[in-house]
This record gives C-alpha cells, sequence and structure tokens, in this order.
C-alpha cells in the first residue's frame, strides 16, 4: 500500500513536471547584424517543429519566440540557428558556415556592423 | 665532463642570446614625441596626460607637462596609439624614433547621417500574395482632388468616367467594368454601394483620406461576396497619428470653392478625437458650349465627421468610433432653369439631386497580449441615405438603410507560415425607392461564414485560399471561392495568379440614374427573379500579374504586367443600343470582359519620376440585339505622369510640378441609328487626350500654396447632349458622353497644417 502510494505521488509528480507549456514564451540573445540576418534567423527558428512565432529585434539582437514545449526545446532552435550561421550562448556555428556569410553578416568582426547592409552582396 | 659543462655553457648563452637580444633590440629603441593640441585659436600647444600605447597592449604611458613621451619599441603592431578625452583617437604607424608632433583632433559630434530612401506615394508591391496598389496622400496632392472620385486621376490601375452630360458625376471602372462590380470599403466596411453608387464617391473628402488600396482581381473574402472586378479599400486619417490642424482652401475658375479642415485632440495617450469638416460650393453658371445646358451642376454640400480612436497596445485593445453626416445638394439643367418655378413642368429641363446620409460605424479590436499573432476584430456599422430628385420630368427618390457587422478571428496553424481568418457577417439593406410613379421596396439580408487560409514558404511561395459561404434572403445559399498566389521567380520578380467568384444583385436605378436624363423609357425585361425581376449577376474573376523591380543606372526601375479576365455566368445587362428605351435583362449567352495592363516606371534623374502605362480591354456582350463591344469603352488608353520636386530644404520648402496625361482610343458610341439623322452620332467617338498639371509651392513644413490646371488642351465633346434644343422631346439623350463637357479649369488652393 505504501508503495502503492509513493509510486502514485511521483506519477503526479512527473506529470506535474511534464506538463508543458503549449505557448512557452522564450527569449534569448542570438549574434547578427542586419535584416538579412533577421530573416536568416527567424527563418531557421520558424521552421523547427513547435515553433510558433519569432521575432529577432535588431538593436537588441533578442530574439523572442513562442514554442510548443512539448514539441521542441530552446536548444532545438539554438542548433537550427547554428546551422545556417549564427551563434547563441549553448551553439555555435562552424567556422564554414560562418565565413560563407555575406560581409554584412559576419557579426564576430566588430567591424561589420558599420558595413552597408544594403541588398548588395 | 669539461666538454659537457661547456656545452651546458653554449646552452645557456645560445638561450640567453635567443631570449635575451629580442629583449635587448627593443630596450634599446626608444619612441619619443610630443603631443599637441589646437588651443581653439589656431595655435598648437603642448597636452599633458594622454594616453600612448601600442595597439592591441594595454600598457601604456601618459605625456608629461610639455606634452612629451617616450615609449619602447614594439616591432610587432608598430602602430601607436593617442588617446585623450575628448579628442579623437589617433593611431600613428611609427616609422622612425621621434616622430615629432602629433597633433589630436577635437572629437565633432557627428550628428547621426540617415540615409533615407523615399517611398514612392504609388506602391506596387513584390511581396504581397495580392495585386495591390498603394496609393497614399501624397500621390492625392499631385492633383486637385477634392474627394475620392477624383483621387484617381494620376493612377493607371483606375479609369474615371463621366456618367453622363448633365449630372457630371465621375464614376470609375477597373478591369473595364463598371463601379457597381467593385467593392468599395472605408477601412474594411463596405462602403459605397446600393443607392450611393453613382454620387458616393463625392461624398468622401480627398483630404481626409489617409491612403487607398487597389487590389485588382477577386481580392479577400473577408468583406463579403460583391466584389467581382477588384476592391478599393479607403484608410481615412486618424486622429492620433494625424496632425493637429489641417486646413484646406481651393477654388477654381468656374467658381467652385472647397473648403477643408481636420481637427485632432488626444485626450490621453490612449484616447484621441477628431473632427473633420468639409464644404463646398458650386455657383458658376457656365454654358461654354451654348447648348442652353449646365456644362458643370452647381452643387452645395457639408461634410462632417467626428471620430475616436482607442487604442492601448500593451493590452492590445484599439478602437475606433466614426459618425459622418453630409448633405449634399446637386441643382443642374437649362442655364434658365429656376428650381421654385420650373420643377416637373415643361418651362425648362432642370434637376436637382439632394442627398443625406448619416454613418456610424465602430470597431473593436484585440490582439492577445501572450500571442500577437491571436486577434479578434468585430466591426459594425449603421447607415441611413436619403436621396430625394428628379430628371426633368422623371423622379427618383430612393431611401437606404443598411446594417452591417462583421466578427472575424486570426490566428496561426502550427507557426506563423499558416495564418488563419474566420468569421461570420451580417448585413441587412432596407429599400424604399420611388421611379416616377412606382414604388419599389425590398428588404435584403445575408448572413454568410468565410474561411481564409494563408501559406507563405518564407522564400519564395505564398498563397491565400478562401471560401465564404453565404445565405442571401433572396439569391439563396452559394459558395464564394478566392484563390490568390505568388511565386517569386528571381530576385526582385513575381509571379501571381488569382482566381476568384462574385455574386451580385444589381441595383439597376441606382447605378444606371443617368438614364433619366433622357427620353429613353425604361424596359426591364423579367425573368422571375428576386430583385427587379431579374436574377443576380455571377461572375468568375482569372488574372496574372508579373512584377520586375531593376535598378537601371542605379536608379528604381519596375516593369509590371497583368492580365485580367472576366466571365459572367450571369449578368443584368443595361442595354442602350435602342436610342427609345433602355433596357434591362439577363445575359443569354457571352459576356466577358479581358484587360491587358503594362506599366513602367522610372525615376530618370533624382526626383523626376515618370510613369507609363498601355491598357487595352477586349469587353463583348451578347445584347439581344447581337454580340457587340462594350459601349463607351475604348480599346487602348495610354496614361502618362511625370512628377519632379526639388529637394527640400532645410525648413521644408520646395516645389513640386506634376503633369498628367490620359489618352484614350476611339469609343464605339450606342446605336442612335433609330433617330433622324439630325439626332444620330457617329459610331465612333474620336481618339482624344486629356492633360492635367500642378505646380506646388511648399514655404514651409505647415504652409504650402498650389495652382494647377485640368484638361488643360480644353478637349471637350462637340454635341454632348442630343437633342438639346428639345429637352422634352422624343430625341432628348444626355448618356452618350465619351469626353468632358467641361473645358479646361484652373485652379488654386493652399493648404496649412501644425
Amino acid at each position: 500500500m505504501k508503495k502503492l502510494i509513493i509510486c502514485f505521488i511521483l506519477v503526479i509528480a512527473s506529470v506535474n513536471t511534464y506538463a508543458q507549456n503549449k505557448n512557452k514564451k522564450v527569449s534569448f540573445e542570438v549574434k547578427g547584424n542586419c535584416a538579412m540576418c533577421k530573416a536568416r534567423i527567424e527563418k531557421a527558428s520558424l521552421k523547427v517543429k513547435g515553433v510558433k512565432y519569432v521575432n529577432w529585434d535588431i538593436p537588441s539582437k533578442h530574439l523572442k519566440l513562442i514554442l510548443d514545449e512539448n514539441k521542441c526545446t530552446t536548444l532545438d532552435i539554438k542548433k537550427a540557428i547554428a546551422l545556417v550561421g549564427h551563434d547563441t550562448d549553448s551553439a555555435k556555428t562552424d567556422d564554414k558556415t560562418y565565413n560563407d556569410l555575406p560581409p554584412c553578416c559576419k557579426f564576430r568582426d566588430p567591424a561589420s556592423i558599420h558595413l552597408d547592409h544594403g541588398t548588395k552582396p | 665532463m669539461q666538454l659537457l659543462l661547456k656545452f651546458q655553457f653554449i646552452k645557456v648563452i645560445l638561450f640567453a642570446l635567443v631570449f635575451l637580444v629580442p629583449l635587448i633590440t627593443t630596450s634599446q629603441i626608444t619612441i619619443s614625441g610630443t603631443v599637441v593640441v589646437n588651443n581653439g585659436k589656431g595655435i598648437a600647444i603642448a597636452q599633458a596626460g594622454v594616453h600612448v600605447y601600442w595597439l592591441d597592449s594595454t600598457a601604456n604611458i601618459l605625456t608629461n607637462t610639455e606634452g612629451n613621451f617616450q615609449i619602447p619599441y614594439n616591432n610587432k603592431t608598430k602602430k601607436l596609439v593617442f588617446s585623450y578625452p575628448g579628442y579623437q583617437i589617433d593611431t600613428l604607424e611609427v616609422n622612425r624614433p621621434n616622430i615629432g608632433k602629433i597633433l589630436l583632433q577635437k572629437e565633432i559630434d557627428l550628428e547621426e547621417v540617415i540615409v533615407k530612401n523615399k517611398i514612392k506615394p504609388l506602391q506596387k508591391s513584390l511581396f504581397d500574395v495580392q495585386n495591390v496598389v498603394t496609393v497614399d496622400s501624397r500621390e492625392m496632392l499631385k492633383a486637385a482632388c477634392c474627394n475620392l472620385s477624383e483621387s484617381f486621376e494620376t493612377n493607371p490601375t483606375v479609369d474615371v468616367n463621366i456618367s453622363d452630360a448633365v449630372t457630371g458625376a465621375k464614376q470609375i471602372q477597373m478591369l473595364g467594368l463598371n463601379s457597381p462590380y467593385l467593392l468599395f470599403t472605408q477601412e474594411n466596411i463596405p462602403s459605397i454601394r446600393g443607392a450611393s453608387q453613382i454620387y458616393g464617391l463625392s461624398f468622401i473628402p480627398g483630404s481626409w483620406i489617409e491612403s487607398i488600396q487597389i487590389t485588382k482581381g477577386s481580392g479577400g473574402v473577408q468583406n463579403g461576396y460583391e466584389s467581382i472586378s477588384g476592391q478599393i479599400n479607403t484608410e481615412l486619417v486618424k486622429p492620433l497619428t494625424d496632425k493637429l490642424l489641417f486646413l484646406n482652401v481651393y477654388s477654381n475658375n468656374y467658381e467652385r470653392y472647397e473648403f477643408n479642415s481636420r481637427f485632432n485632440k488626444k485626450i490621453s495617450e490612449n484616447l484621441g478625437t477628431g473632427i473633420y469638416v468639409h464644404g463646398n460650393l458650386r455657383n458658376g453658371i457656365i454654358d461654354n458650349n451654348n447648348d442652353s445646358f449646365l456644362d458643370t451642376p452647381l452643387a452645395e454640400q457639408i461634410n462632417l465627421m467626428n471620430r475616436w480612436q482607442y487604442m492601448d497596445s500593451e493590452k492590445g485593445w484599439v478602437s475606433f468610433l466614426t459618425l459622418h453626416y453630409l448633405t449634399d445638394k446637386k441643382n443642374t439643367g437649362q442655364v434658365n432653369f429656376v428650381p421654385q418655378r420650373d420643377k416637373l413642368t415643361t418651362n425648362n429641363w432642370g434637376s436637382e439631386v439632394l442627398s443625406h446620409r448619416l454613418d456610424i460605424s465602430s470597431k473593436v479590436g484585440y490582439v492577445f497580449p501572450d500571442l500577437p499573432y491571436q486577434s479578434i476584430g468585430f466591426q459594425t456599422s449603421y447607415n441611413i441615405h436619403d436621396q430625394n430628385s428628379y430628371y426633368g420630368l422623371n423622379q427618383y427618390n430612393i431611401k437606404q438603410n443598411s446594417f452591417y457587422t462583421n466578427l472575424i478571428f486570426n490566428s496561426i496553424i502550427n507557426n506563423t507560415q499558416n495564418k488563419i481568418k474566420a468569421g461570420i457577417n451580417y448585413s441587412n439593406d432596407f429599400y424604399d425607392e420611388q421611379v416616377n410613379d412606382q414604388l419599389l421596396r425590398r428588404n435584403d439580408n445575408t448572413i454568410g461564414s468565410f474561411f481564409e487560409y494563408s501559406y507563405d514558404n518564407l522564400e519564395n511561395l505564398s498563397l491565400v485560399a478562401g471560401i465564404r459561404m453565404d445565405h442571401h434572403n433572396k439569391l439563396g445559399n452559394f459558395l464564394t471561392p478566392r484563390f490568390h498566389i505568388r511565386y517569386a521567380l528571381w530576385d526582385k520578380a513575381s509571379l501571381r495568379g488569382s482566381f476568384g467568384k462574385g455574386v451580385k444583385g444589381a441595383n439597376i436605378f441606382a447605378e444606371n440614374q443617368q438614364l433619366f436624363a433622357s427620353s429613353r423609357s425604361v424596359e426591364i425585361i423579367e425573368n422571375l427573379g428576386k430583385i427587379y425581376g431579374l436574377n443576380p449577376e455571377i461572375a468568375w474573376n482569372f488574372g496574372v500579374s508579373f512584377i520586375q523591380k531593376l535598378y537601371l543606372w542605379n536608379r528604381v526601375l519596375d516593369f509590371s504586367a497583368d492580365y485580367y479576365s472576366t466571365q459572367f455566368v450571369d449578368q443584368v445587362i443595361v442595354d442602350w443600343e435602342n436610342p427609345r428605351n433602355v433596357s434591362f435583362y439577363n445575359l443569354d449567352g457571352k459576356s466577358y470582359a479581358n484587360s491587358l495592363q503594362i506599366d513602367l516606371n522610372y525615376e530618370i534623374v533624382q526626383n523626376l519620376d515618370l510613369r507609363t502605362t498601355y491598357k487595352y480591354y477586349d469587353i463583348m456582350v451578347d445584347f439581344q440585339s447581337g454580340s457587340l463591344t462594350k459601349p463607351l469603352q475604348p480599346k487602348h488608353r495610354f496614361f502618362s505622369n511625370l512628377s519632379y520636386e526639388t529637394l527640400p530644404k532645410f525648413n521644408g520648402s520646395q516645389w513640386r510640378f506634376d503633369y498628367t496625361l490620359h489618352w484614350q482610343g476611339k469609343q464605339r458610341l450606342p446605336s442612335t441609328s433609330a433617330n433622324p439623322n439630325a439626332y444620330q452620332m457617329e459610331s465612333h467617338s474620336p481618339s482624344y487626350g486629356l492633360m492635367n498639371a500642378q505646380i506646388t509651392r511648399v514655404f514651409s513644413k505647415k504652409f504650402e500654396t498650389y495652382i494647377g490646371g485640368e484638361n488643360i488642351a480644353n478637349y471637350t465633346q462637340n454635341r454632348a447632349i442630343l437633342g438639346y434644343n428639345e429637352p422634352f422631346g422624343t430625341y432628348f439623350d444626355s448618356t452618350i458622353l465619351y469626353a468632358p463637357v467641361l473645358g479646361k479649369t484652373y485652379y488654386v488652393g493652399l493648404r496649412y497644417k501644425l
């Protein structure tokens, strides 16, 4: 009986811990510079299953998301963003992808922010 | 052993050499110099306390009171940095031990340089799924455009026609179809329809308009099933974003005077109200073509609007309340006509049209603060339109009471790539008409629901698919599907396609009021339909369009071409082919309107913009008398607009010049062969061109004046009214109008804003 109660409590507890938010608001920093970065970051993160809404703010570099926690984690999104060339605290992009970014998007170079972020590549 | 020691020793020496030599060499050379600054009077003085350091190193020294410094040479970077608060950081490449005087420059606070790219006042989007042209208020300043009907003069998408030679009402056309086939909305609430179809466009003053969105083709499903060839949405100025005060006066050489004012007040951060007043007076008795009829009606209009706007973006609420009242009086006919004496007599031919209108509308929108993609909107409007009129001996009165309400929900499926819109609407129109001694009453109501799905793959493909289901008390149950797709072919090029259905009941008298200004009898060939005994009009519209924007010699060029085809399944034909009557009957056979438009817009030199458009129309209708092209419709049209503005000075002053040419090819005229020779017209009109021009002088951001001319080449129709000498005779007809009646017009005006 005692065991059963413990089991029950454990089940309840686990249900509680796993009762996840379907419209979880998340925000984290993503390195980047310009409107081209914005389009790239938003596209990559929106394509992660479970992500409902994204908005990367150019001045603050913060990516705001609404996601379904049952379907994806923040790390999944950070990895997806790293795959297209942008760094976050827990996922860095590889050099090959980074080097392929247009000059104005090379956010690791502090001077790149001053480049022309026009439409010309 | 000794050898080993020797080796040890040599090792030590070598070690010392290897490691010490560079140290020695660096410590050997020191770099010296003096840092000076400008004392403000052009004399260099020594500056103490300047930080001197090698680039990429942190160790730094300071200059002494004589401005001198000495720093050991660093051959790695060779770049010496000088930094002092308030001065620009200077970096020098060191190539000699004494680098002498270094003059630091004062830091100048450069104001942020903003590179602006002006948005063109006429915008065609590359990314919108639908073919939408957005016209903003600057475009409307290019012509005198006192009201909505005149605000399309510089816009090639819409054709402006004059309905007849007596009332002078301007009517618009799109894709070769008259305005009843268009859906007008005011801030997404259906507005100019039913009773106000002919004169309604002159009830919205141009200066109250913030922007106009013209959608070619079938449009969306949200605002109803009535649109067939397009939708025109007007956004009015909003109290929270509009200027505090706006005043405009206008007058022309035919004694037409207009007054416009807008006054806005912010009651709090979230609440604003605006009071808008318009008045106009046309007082000139003009008969330049000597046909004893006025070339332009005498008119008076008082138009008042009060708007309230509430907006709380944090909590997600936005709300509008609009009250609009107007009274409009038009008086036209023969010069000697005196309404009090001659009304409904054969003394003189005359007409009076008196309209009163009240509109009340409200909107509430709520965006879920936690879910920015989810919102609910609720719109409701009520209006009363009351027109009392007579045209010669014909009396026509129409009263329309309308109620409209719409609830709409916006959200997403999975993510913002898949958006949905769903909603319901209800509308009720009560019509009370008097056509001479015939009383016609009817009540139309519709309840409908709609669903729209839009998809965007975030790269090159987006689409909108919508469907609505309606129940109309006279037209029954029907489905209205509409579909739009956009595909980006390559950089800055979009290909669009659309198709959709539209259904409407024809308000035959309200839409064709000009028939009363003729001796034509009215004949309705009924077929047991529910509205005037006629069946509803049903049409499909198909369209493709292509747009390419590119840089040519560093300036934007945009090219677009579109082709639309409207195929009528059923139509209420308005048949003018017999000069004795006008008959209305349902289509038996084929009716279609095909249109091709090609635009080329280019900024020739800075601020000199050219727009050119060619349009081709192929419109065929199976009349009872046979298959004919639509009358009074040119096959070819050409449009060109040239505008230039000088660069605005700091206080905002500038000059603006604008020139527009409309050329239209010959038009087929309704047959008059049954008339005696003296009352016959040619089978086709000649082709002709109309030119407008305007010069605006902006004195400051607050004040500007303008002067302009319309129809400056003075082209008018030779004989605008058939049988004008016998207005009560058999052959009197003012409806065959293909060119303006009024000759060249000059106007001046001024605008003041705060």
